[in-house]
């Protein structure tokens, strides 16, 4: 039996999808507030083949947890498996591994949008007695300033190129123009030029808007990591030979002190 | 209070994956090494919170080159667990837990939430469960509080606030603060702090790396663009503008 941990995600939609090619489904959720080490010891408890859940947040740290529970080892973001053989994700997805996974039951979680969503059927819930360990005490609702980078429908994003916190008004004013969100690379939030919660990358958010343009980013693997959910990426740089042209579906290979304003004034301009 | 930060050496990979003949490692010949930026926060947090500050690093040993640098920006001390191998997340955290059995108790361990390369998302959740210890993860606030602490994580558009008993086992993220650059001196003090160097055995690899594939994507041909009005077409073909 494999059973799969889901929540009212997309994301567990997927796993459930991936999980049911490995055999008969048993998928579990749990009530009251979360508590992962009491949920992963649920978890632990249920005979299984296999225990799986998407590789999200929860999902990652449930299976931890039930890892260094039962002592088996876990394979966190798989986007395949044959037998003892996993191909899993690294570095935010810009490199693939493919390793043998020990171990009995086996416990992964699924890499977010590399496999198609499945209908999610029946559901049981857990029961996971309180054992004392850190729970969620209370949530707290941030004031939404703004479109959400994370979702998006365009995202409009500077670098170490737009060289200053003043500079980037050029991006938001097209970010307003196109009802986009505002995003930047790390050089950017390193520099404290703005908050890290518009980081685009790895470590940062990562993106699924319809359009992503990058003005002055080189396109390191750790930022494209971020930036590859969307489905089409123009990118403003003065190199010619910047890598994220080699992500990229559109290029302007110019200084973008001068595009970025001059695409505003033409938006401006064709709407009259 | 004290607190143990734990590291991990990655390369520093710039604009494309390249790999050795043989599939097993990064190519990293003309490569720099830092570590991730989640555990940078860990480092900064752990100097702002105050107290002895200890680093601790399963690698190389080149991998000092990374204790350094966090003892420029404030740790007091380094660990070095010296290997030549790779090891599976489990024996990672086994050596870390059997490295904390040998030091006096700390108040705060602290981890990244995933290391930069191999994201296992896993060390320190295992490394609280050897020691009994109760772990939060994924957070971008702590305050230390009288014998506890209380974090807070995001959770897309909201924050979930945790609390814990100390001593406790924390995973952070970037965002948590902005960590400082090192300065001069702080460089010129990192050379003489201590540094301890044991060799650990490598236990049986539970979770084997066979070899390392780029994915495809990689080198697309972009369309060039020659100005803003045939930017504006495409935005507008896109149905964005
Ligand atoms: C483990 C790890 C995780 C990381 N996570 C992230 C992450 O989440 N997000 C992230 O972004 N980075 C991340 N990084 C950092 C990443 O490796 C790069 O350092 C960073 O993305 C570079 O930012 P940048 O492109 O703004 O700067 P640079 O690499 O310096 O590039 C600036 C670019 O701007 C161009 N330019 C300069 N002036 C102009 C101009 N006037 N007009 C047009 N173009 C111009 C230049 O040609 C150049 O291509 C991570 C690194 C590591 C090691
Ligand atoms: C000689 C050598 C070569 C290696 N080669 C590779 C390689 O080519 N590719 C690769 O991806 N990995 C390599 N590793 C690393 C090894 O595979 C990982 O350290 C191990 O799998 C830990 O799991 P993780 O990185 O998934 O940790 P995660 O669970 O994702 O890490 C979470 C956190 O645990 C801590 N942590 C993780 N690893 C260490 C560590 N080593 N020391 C201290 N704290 C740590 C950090 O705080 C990290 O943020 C190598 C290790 C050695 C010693």
């Amino acid at each position: 039996m494999i059973l799969v941990y889901v929540d009212s995600d997309e994301l567990s939609a997927q796993a459930v999808g991936f999980a049911r090619t490995l055999g008969d489904l048993h998928a579990v959720t749990f009530a009251g507030p979360y508590q992962p080490t009491a949920w992963a010891k649920a978890l632990a408890a249920q005979d299984a083949d296999a225990i799986v859940a998407a590789g999200s947040d929860r999902g990652n740290e449930l299976l931890a947890h039930v890892g260094a529970i039962l002592d088996q080892p876990f394979a966190a973001n798989v986007i395949a498996i044959d037998g003892d053989m996993v191909t899993r994700v690294r570095w935010g997805g810009s490199l693939l591994e493919e390793a043998r996974l020990h171990g009995a039951p086996k416990l992964l979680t699924v890499a977010p949008h590399t496999q198609p969503a499945a209908e999610i059927g029946d559901v049981e819930t857990l029961d996971a007695p309180d054992d004392g360990s850190p729970k969620v005490l209370e949530r707290v609702e941030e004031s939404s300033g703004g479109v959400s980078l994370r979702d998006a429908k365009v995202v409009v994003s500077g670098g170490r190129g737009v060289g200053s916190a003043e500079g980037f008004a050029i991006i938001e004013e097209l970010a307003g123009l196109l009802g986009a969100a505002v995003g930047c690379s790390r050089v950017v939030t390193s520099a404290g030029w703005r908050p890290h919660a518009d980081q685009v990358g790895q470590t940062g958010t990562k993106i699924s808007a319809d359009l992503y343009v990058a003005c002055g980013i080189s396109g390191a693997t750790q930022h494209i990591a971020g930036a590859k959910g969307a489905k089409k990426i123009l990118a403003i740089n003065t190199d010619p030979e910047a890598p994220i042209f080699a992500s990229a579906d559109y290029a302007v290979i110019g200084d973008l002190h001068e595009v970025v304003p001059a695409i505003s004034a033409e938006l401006k301009r064709v709407r009259g | 209070m004290r607190t143990l930060v734990c590291v991990k050496r990655v390369p520093m990979t710039g604009g494309k994956m390249v790999l050795t003949a043989d599939g097993q490692a990064l190519e990293t010949k003309h490569l720099g090494f830092t570590i991730s930026p989640h555990e940078e926060c860990a480092v900064e947090e752990a100097v702002r919170i105050g107290g002895e500050v200890v680093v601790l690093t399963l690698g190389p040993a080149e991998a000092e080159e990374q204790l350094r640098d966090c003892m420029a920006i404030g740790a007091d001390r380094g660990i070095l667990l010296k290997t030549s191998e790779e090891w599976d997340a489990q024996s990672t955290a086994g050596a870390i837990v059997d490295a904390i059995r040998g030091e006096e108790a700390f108040d705060l361990i602290l981890f990244g939430n995933e290391s930069a390369d191999a994201a296992g998302f896993q060390v320190g959740i295992r490394v609280a469960h050897a020691l009994g210890l109760p772990v939060v993860t994924g957070l971008k606030k702590i305050e230390v509080g009288e014998g506890r602490v209380r974090c807070e994580r995001d959770v897309g558009g909201a924050r979930d606030v945790y609390e814990a008993p100390l001593p406790a086992v924390l995973t952070v993220l970037e965002g948590l603060n902005l960590p400082r650059y090192p300065s001069v001196p702080g460089r010129l003090r990192a050379k003489s702090k201590p540094l301890a160097v044991v060799e650990p055995a490598r236990p049986e690899q539970k979770l084997e790396k066979l070899r390392l594939v780029v994915p495809e994507g990689q080198g697309k041909q972009a369309e060039v663009l020659e100005d803003a009005a045939q930017v504006v077409a495409v935005m507008q073909s896109l149905g964005v503008a």
